[in-house]
């Protein structure tokens, strides 16, 4: 018997207890994130010249290399996905790369404001990592058969992850860094292993939570309604958390630390399913915050400048950088000053990388903001339902600790640079001046796109791909 | 494990929300007390962008705009003749504020003032660059040059006001010494603006409007109002039965006037001439404190709500006090303190027929494309006393400059009176006093008055009076206003 070749879902329960799929039967979506992809590279290349017109009368010199390079970008990275990931999921590459375009936009138009002091133009470099991050993205999409793969490779991610958290510590501390020793410095090039431990981290903790599940979820005792854990069983929560505390008083590094604490906790919650996880994690990192902020005196500076940004320094030396940022903010207003006509140069250092939201906001306003966060909050959000459709524990796991790293970092660098948090030095994912950080990214995109395509793509795969192949439905 | 991945993912959304709600926050509700902020440099950086308006004495601006190749501001404010004009246009610096003119008429200098809103809507429009309007002064540059270079060539430190009497405009407004506005205009003046804080001759300091000085004897015009006013003195020339020296009532003090001085039971004419203490704290103890401060309020004493439209310092003149010191207020001394344009104001009245006219600095206002949007119309600030009254302090001052302290304001071919001054201060009057003189001159249709003070003067105690210092800068004012 044989039914019509149907296009969709399997077909069930039609009554004949058969029904056939061909194999490029299920929608893959490809077509919805070229066109997605379109608005993606043309929405930067607009901003692009429009900053142009606003700052010097005329559409900048280079628009159309650009448009050609990012579309270019776009499509390689599009095209090795529809080979080696036909089924992901089609909203991330065009947010991605929507989001990178507009970054690259961002720091142009900083680059070409002469009042930033010590004004190196970075666009140039940052458009050289973009196509790195590119080549990575499609590296990642060719090399990684499947996410699975990782799993083998769990403590050595473990120790990859130490060896790079530490290594910043023992650098010598620059008085360019401001305090937080998160950089390794070769020559004039320098790096920030803490990003790439974003990717390696989850991969560890992935792997181990899968070993370690059952054991954590159920040998407890119950008190008070809660699970309590046995004290054996409390040893890695501690471990990372001693290590996150290592972090905040070798490195000085706040939000690296916050960040991978609040990773562990939330793959471990759902590793578990058990709430009195969080309750710990949050207990333990209450203590470990409190503990370090009655005696590092560089995080006491930030909670300080958090509470009260708007102290003007003594001598006339006017208020500090998330003071300078809230003044851009609230210049921006409801619309914003428009591409190019702010001020956000007032906010001096970092302005390209940590502070970038600050120009965000004051040029295209509190409008402009909540766009990028939907952007944001839609991209992370994709990967944790990546998350909710991976048939595979490791893979559920990776997904979350990924998109929740991910969210945590925007969250932290967001919240930071609008008055929201204590300031932590990180870089906006896509948007921030930074070569680790864009390379990172678009790494952990192309997992997320791995996990995806395993995830969606149609359960019962065809054995051969060229005949229609007949399926025993139930009867 | 797909609950707590839902979870999750809610947390993660409302972590985003967080950050939406604070930027609501910051960027809707915040948002204008931000920009408001001291120091956030936006406001400095749009008023630097464009060519602000200026500010004109005489036809001709004193006040331009220079474009810097400046980092941050586009235009940095000049000033021609800075140290004559700053007593009135003040400063307008891209660090240190703005203050006087530069302050109170900043609406219409950077062109935001409402009464603007139509034509700068068209600007905007017609893509025309935005503009300030000008600022039209009352001063009249000959008799501001002429006060500033008598006050330097003789090298003393003060302050001058001159008034047209018949509206209230101010022709001069001088104070010594002074500074260029433009040596702190700029973002890189913390050397010029630290050593004029720092310096003690107060360059900075608007003596002619913001610094009270004790009269002294020119307080006894005021006195002589409240006296004939009240019916104390009813004929300027009839003996006062004053003793010499008096007496300060209820005390042993006894009060003296300079040596040589004939003070005893002489007239209020002739009091005045040679200004005797004795008759007049005598008079002033016989109209009583009450009546005082009400005659000195008609003047303008006691009042910290004149604005010019530059705010003016409060003159005072204690109320409640008891009978010898309101005896010593009324000859100036005390508690008494008036600024150089309140002295102004009491010859200004005077000359009037009693009328005193409100003091103004600002002529006119106009847009850039030169309309007209205000012109300021003299108003009577009050009726400091009668014209009778008026016209016989008149007589008294136009026999103090022909017979009496004030021979060197005499100028031929108009009728001066004027009043010198010279008030102690100091512990134990040890400091060389102020000179005063306080006058007022007409000729043909032209009228000035003028107060002019010369502080802590170098020369001999005993030879400072307001005739010997003050009196030839007053002079020099008044031909100056009279076109002489």
């Amino acid at each position: 018997m044989t039914a019509p070749a149907a296009r969709g879902r399997v077909p069930r329960g039609t009554g004949t207890g058969t029904a056939t799929i061909m194999p490029q039967g299920a929608p893959n979506r490809r077509n919805t994130e070229l066109v997605l992809l379109v608005f993606a590279v043309l929405i930067p290349l607009f901003a692009y010249a429009d900053t142009g017109l606003a700052m010097d009368g005329r559409i900048p010199a280079g628009t159309l290399e650009y448009g050609l390079g990012m579309g270019l970008f776009a499509l390689l990275a599009h095209l090795a996905v529809r080979r080696f990931a036909p089924y992901a999921d089609p909203l991330m590459l065009p947010i991605a790369a929507l989001l990178n375009g507009l970054g690259l936009v961002f720091i142009w138009r900083l680059d070409k404001a002469r009042q930033l002091a010590r004004n190196y133009p970075a666009a140039q470099n940052q458009l050289i990592w973009t196509g790195l991050g590119i080549a990575l993205f499609i590296g990642v999409m060719v090399l990684l058969k499947d996410h699975r793969l990782l799993q083998r490779y769990t403590y050595i991610a473990g120790l990859v992850a130490l060896v790079l958290l530490a290594i910043p510590a023992f650098m010598p501390a620059r008085a360019s860094d401001f305090g937080a020793k998160i950089w390794i410095h070769v020559g004039s090039f320098s790096i920030q292993p803490g990003e790439f431990v974003k990717i390696v981290l989850p991969v560890f903790f992935a792997g181990y939570l899968m070993a370690k599940r059952d054991a954590l979820a159920l040998a407890s005792r119950r008190f008070l309604g809660l699970y309590l854990p046995r004290g054996r069983d409390l040893g890695p929560i501690i471990a990372v958390w001693l290590l996150s505390l290592l972090i905040l008083v070798f490195e000085t590094d706040l939000g690296t630390s916050l960040l991978f604490f609040g990773v562990f906790v939330i793959m471990l919650y759902v590793a578990t399913e058990r709430t009195s996880w969080i309750l710990f994690g949050l207990l333990m990192a209450g203590l470990g915050f409190w503990a370090v902020a009655t005696t590092e005196s560089h995080v006491q500076s930030r909670i300080t400048d958090w509470l009260h940004p708007l102290t003007a320094a003594p001598n006339g030396g006017g208020v500090g950088q998330i003071g300078q940022s809230l003044f851009a903010l609230g210049a921006g207003g409801v619309l914003g000053t428009g591409l190019g006509q702010g001020h956000s140069w007032l906010i001096g250092f970092a302005a390209k990388s940590d502070f970038i939201l600050g120009t965000i906001g004051e040029e295209l306003g509190l409008a402009g903001l909540m766009a990028l966060f939907l952007l944001y909050a839609l991209l992370f959000e994709r990967g944790l339902r990546t998350a909710l459709a991976a048939r595979d524990p490791f893979g559920k796991l990776l997904a979350v600790g990924l998109s929740g790293a991910f969210a945590l970092q925007v969250f932290i660098v967001a919240g930071g640079v609008t008055g929201t948090i204590p300031l932590t030095g990180m870089t906006l994912p896509f948007m921030a001046q930074g070569g680790s950080s864009v390379i990172t990214n678009w790494a952990l995109i192309a997992i997320l796109l791995k996990i995806s395509d395993v995830a969606r793509r149609p359960a019962p795969a065809p054995e051969t791909a060229t005949e229609p192949t007949q399926v025993l439905g139930p009867s | 494990m797909n609950k707590p991945i839902r979870r999750v993912s809610v947390f993660c959304l409302v972590l985003v929300l967080a950050l939406m709600i604070r930027v609501n926050y910051v960027q809707g509700v915040q948002a204008s007390s931000l920009d408001k902020n001291t120091n956030n440099k936006r406001g400095l950086i749009e008023a630097y962008s464009y060519p602000r308006g200026q500010i004109i004495v005489g036809g001709k601006p004193v006040t331009k705009d220079i474009e810097v190749d400046g980092n941050t501001y586009k235009y940095k404010r000049g000033y021609t003749d800075g140290p004559v004009y700053a007593p009135v246009t003040g400063f307008s610096s891209q660090v240190y504020g703005s203050n006087l003119l530069e302050n109170v008429e900043n609406p219409i200098l950077s062109g935001n003032d409402s009464r603007l809103f139509i034509r700068n809507t068209l600007d905007l429009i017609t893509g025309k660059p935005k503009q300030g309007g000008d600022v039209v002064t009352t001063i009249d540059p000959k008799v501001q040059t002429a006060a500033y270079n008598a006050f330097t060539s003789a090298g003393k430190k003060g302050a001058a006001v001159a008034l047209d009497p018949t509206t209230g405009a101010i022709l001069g407004l001088v104070s010594v010494p002074s500074y260029d506005p433009s040596s702190i205009a700029g973002s890189d003046n913390q050397a010029a603006w630290t050593s004029l804080n720092a310096d003690k001759s107060q360059p900075m300091l608007n003596r002619a409007l913001r610094q009270t000085y004790p009269p002294g004897s020119t307080f006894k015009l005021v006195t002589s109002a409240a006296a004939l006013e009240n019916g104390v003195i009813t004929d300027i020339n009839a003996k006062t039965d004053s003793p010499d020296p008096y007496t300060l009532p209820q005390t042993s003090t006894k009060l003296v006037n300079e040596a040589g001085d004939n003070c005893l039971n002489v007239s209020m004419n002739d009091a005045l001439k040679v200004s005797c203490n004795t008759v007049f704290a005598k008079i002033g103890d016989e109209v009583g404190n009450d009546k005082m401060a009400a005659e000195a309020a008609k003047f303008g004493f006691n009042s910290s709500s004149l604005t010019i439209p530059v705010g003016v310092t409060k003159s005072n003149y204690d109320t409640a006090i008891n009978r010898p010191s309101n005896a010593l207020s009324s000859i100036g001394q005390f508690d008494t303190r008036a600024t150089p344009l309140q002295m102004a104001m009491v010859a200004a009245a005077i000359a009037n027929n009693g009328t005193l006219m409100k003091p103004y600095l600002v002529a006119q206002e106009r847009s850039a494309n030169l309309d007209v949007i205000d012109t300021t119309k003299p108003t009577v600030l009050s009726q400091a006393t009668t014209p009778q009254v008026a016209q016989e302090i008149q007589t008294m001052m136009v026999n103090v400059v022909q017979n009496g302290t004030g021979t060197p304001a005499q100028i031929s071919g108009a009728t001066v009176g004027g009043k010198t001054g010279t008030a102690q201060h100091g512990e134990n009057n040890s400091d060389n006093p102020y000179a005063w003189f306080v006058s007022y001159a007409k000729m043909g249709d032209k009228q000035v008055a003028v107060a002019v003070v010369v502080e802590d003067s170098n020369a001999q105690r005993d030879e400072i009076s307001g005739s010997g210092l003050a009196a030839p800068i007053a002079k020099k004012m008044m031909e100056a206003a009279l076109g002489k």
